[in-house]
């Protein structure tokens, strides 16, 4: 069943929208959008690592992804430039750095449209065990950190007070964001990984009261944007990530026909 | 839990200083089961940061604090709810403890909300936002809540049922309670023992003796010691803008 590429990458899109949902709301609820692409810019650098030392590129893009998180709070504790001006500077010189190393790699034939932007057929077996088992356990780990990570989410000081560990819960999610992006490169691509975590999440506000029912509708909309997005990259030949991507748009600008109904309501 | 004294939290000789400055220092005081103590002091006299320091979210303070309960419960002075966060006051309740529903409806009960449980947090007007904080602290059982002006936004007769409420909560939980105030008149009643701070102890005792002290009428005017009290006495310091004090 699995020696179909389409099935493939639907099987993948599918694991890769479980774990993006619960992920991208605390990415739109921490105001981490720019820190998710920062990490998955850096991640091209895991690739061609992974490439040039044949190495898993899964776990390349992991250990890089996640040293450009600690690089991030060293320089935050250390100069006094403000976060988006930090996470401009490594997203950017780390993008760069990766492309200048492929350049380098002439002996290695580089699909650079298929690393920035995804591609359906890149997806072979070995890939779907990477996600859904990486999935598995990114999932896992943030449950057990659920309840420190969104009580500091809400208030720093209040969870700290009350006998949580939010510094820990915050350094354990940012490895759980580099683990994503490790993960999902492949079929969404380094450009567009964090448009998978927050336009999904930012459809599921729109229609949600609380948190519980945000993290469901950021997964259907993830599952609904991969089958959308997957079928259409297969009927009309485009890149997969650009195609997933858009169908979430398509979704979220209908999810805002529910916000107009609510604040008329309100009215 | 240092069972002889019944000694929940102790600071001993504390301080913190951020960008040089001194915001509180030299401060000491212990809450005890059953008991309340109350700060009050003008703004910027170090209340909050005094709280702070009790609860641990320092790193680098001077003097030493010691805490025989990690079952705590906080009403910070602020705190804010980012929209993009959808939150209703069943969810909040829930925030740092696993609670059942008969709990989480006996505390918003207590202090006037059950009819909110379902509301979206963004909505709530101010009062009734420090009626769910108040409840969400209690109603885990604590043994030491720390109340960081639990009742502003809150209407006057509101107030004083919420300090009694306090009072309450105390006797029946058996906990002990570190309330911050800036109006000692409403919290007189329900207060075993007052701290008044400007950046130090400027003086400590029964509301009574507090109202009586020099140092309390010369932060708070005459006005606000007379109707509590008709003893006189000089301020025998001043305080500099760096946090110095300086006798007369």
């Amino acid at each position: 069943m699995f020696d179909d590429f389409f099935i493939r990458a639907l099987v993948a899109g599918i694991g890769i929208a479980f774990v993006a949902g619960p992920l991208g709301c605390f990415v739109v609820w921490r105001r981490l959008s720019y820190f998710g692409d920062t990490l998955a810019h850096s991640a091209l650098l895991g690739v061609t690592i992974a490439y040039s030392l044949e190495f898993n590129i899964a776990v390349s893009i992991f250990l890089i992804s996640s040293a450009i998180a600690l690089i991030l709070i060293q320089l935050q504790k250390k100069t006094n430039l403000p976060s988006d001006a930090l996470l401009g500077l490594l997203a950017h010189s780390s993008l760069a750095v990766g492309l200048v190393v492929i350049g380098f790699l002439t002996f290695i034939r580089f699909d650079i449209m298929g690393l920035l932007f995804g591609d359906i057929l890149a997806v072979n077996k070995k890939d779907l065990v990477t996600i859904w088992v990486g999935g598995a356990l990114i999932l896992l780990v943030l449950r057990l950190i659920w309840k420190p990570l969104f009580a500091s989410t809400v208030n720093y000081e209040l969870a700290q007070a009350e006998g949580l560990n939010p510094d820990r819960a915050k350094a354990i999610f940012t490895i759980l964001l580099a683990a994503i992006i490790a993960i999902s490169i492949k079929l969404v691509g380094v450009l567009l990984i964090t448009g998978m975590l927050i336009i999904p999440t930012a459809m599921a506000r729109n229609l949600s009261d609380n948190p519980q029912k945000m993290v469901i509708f950021a997964i259907i909309g993830g599952l609904l944007s991969v089958f959308i997005g997957l079928f259409s990259s297969l009927e009309f030949n485009t890149p997969s990530g650009p195609s997933i991507i858009a169908a979430a748009l398509v979704l979220f600008i209908f999810s805002l026909l529910k916000v107009k109904q609510t604040i008329q309501l309100k009215n | 839990m240092s069972i002889e004294n019944n000694i929940l939290v102790k600071l001993n000789n504390v301080g913190f200083q951020q960008n040089q400055k001194w915001l509180v220092k030299g401060v000491s005081l212990q809450v005890e089961k059953g008991k309340i103590v109350t700060l009050i002091g003008p703004n910027g006299s170090g209340k909050s940061t005094t709280a702070k320091i009790a609860l641990g979210l320092f790193k680098n303070i001077e003097g030493q604090v010691e805490k025989f309960t990690n079952n705590i419960g906080y009403v910070p002075q602020k705190i804010s709810i980012d929209w993009t966060l959808p939150l209703r006051v069943r969810d909040f309740m829930l925030l740092t403890d696993n609670l059942t529903e008969d709990v989480i409806d006996e505390a918003l009960s207590l202090t006037g909300v059950i009819n909110l449980k379902d509301k979206s947090l963004g909505n709530l007007s101010g009062g009734e936002f420090q009626r769910v904080l108040l409840a969400r602290a209690i109603s885990k059982k604590p043994e030491l809540l720390v109340l960081d002006e639990p009742v502003q936004g809150v209407d006057f007769t509101g107030e004083i049922a919420l300090y009694e409420l306090i009072k309450e909560i105390s006797e029946k939980l058996n906990c002990g309670i570190l309330l911050i105030s800036h109006d000692l008149h409403t919290v007189m009643s329900a207060t075993d023992h007052v701290v008044c701070l400007n950046g130090h102890v400027c003086c400590s005792g029964s509301p009574k003796e507090v109202a009586k002290n020099s140092e309390y009428k010369a932060l708070f005017g005459e006005q606000a010691a007379q109707t509590l009290s008709i003893y006189e006495h000089k301020h025998d310091h001043i305080h500099t803008n760096d946090g110095d004090i300086k006798k007369n």
